[in-house]
């Protein structure tokens, strides 16, 4: 499956729209890293395990969003979009949103 | 007094361990961006037309930083009398070049020469107390363009 944020993709043709795909994964930091994470507040500095965390929890919501567009039949998604909002203390919300389409 | 001893001990280290790391982080940020300055970022949404088009892959990348307990303090004053916090501005400043770094980088590997449609979007993660933004997360993602060129060169020079 083709995942990009351009509104097309170069050399191919668009046969058929199917609207909008979404994912999303709430995830919440495990005391461990809580712990590291107000030392690093001291200091400062990159939060590692924050990084990994949110990285993570953004492929899992890419991941469903494309069960999603395979599920229509889609074969690619087009304009793909990103957002986090932390929506409670010590949890956020990953989302991913995008185009799925059927491409030549 | 214990207080404002614990207080100082913990101003002091955030300044010395925070500027190091600062220091040492611009450094980084400094030499890497030299080597990866031949891969061009645009923000604009169409990529040229050529001829074979390129293979596209979604790139991205992400980095949660924090700031020092000094910076928080500085920046705690600066709220009473308002005006610019240089302080933050320094760690947003770092951490959308480092995500704009860490996504080069994907391209690179990935043998790209062009990223198009750069987002960055950034969020505060983890709030301390008084809602004070103790670490930012920033998150830079767009389009890279792998030149499939490798094949055509390959067919014109056994065509010639």
């Amino acid at each position: 499956m083709i995942i990009t944020n351009l509104e097309m993709i170069p050399g191919k043709k668009l046969v058929k729209h199917l609207g909008l795909v979404q994912g999303s994964s709430v995830r919440a930091k495990h005391v461990g890293r809580d712990i590291m994470a107000s030392l690093k507040n001291i200091f400062g500095g990159e939060l590692k395990g924050y990084t990994e965390l949110l990285q993570e929890s953004r492929e899992e919501a890419m991941s469903r969003m494309q069960e999603q567009a395979s599920a229509v039949g889609a074969n690619a998604v087009l304009n793909i979009r990103f957002s986090t909002s932390s929506i409670a203390q010590g949890a956020a919300e990953l989302f991913a949103y995008g185009t799925a389409v059927v491409v030549e | 007094m214990a207080d404002l001893i614990v207080l100082i001990i913990l101003l002091s280290l955030g300044y010395g361990f925070g500027r190091l790391a600062e220091n040492k982080h611009y450094k980084s940020i400094k030499k890497r961006e030299h080597q990866l300055r031949e891969l061009y970022v645009m923000a604009t949404k169409y990529p040229p037309a050529t001829n074979p088009a390129p293979a596209t892959t979604l790139v991205s990348g992400s980095v949660v930083i924090s700031v020092d307990y000094f910076k928080r303090f500085v920046a705690s004053l600066r709220n009473l009398i308002g005006g610019r916090v240089k302080s933050y501005e320094s760690l947003l400043d770092r951490a959308r070049r480092e995500a704009l770094l860490r996504m080069k980088e994907q391209a690179n590997e990935l043998g790209a020469d062009m990223i198009f449609n750069v987002k960055i979007e950034t969020s505060s993660i983890h709030k301390g107390r008084k809602n004070a933004v103790g670490s930012v997360e920033v998150l830079a993602y767009g389009t890279a363009l792998v030149p499939s060129s490798t094949a055509s060169t390959a067919s014109s020079t056994t065509g010639a």
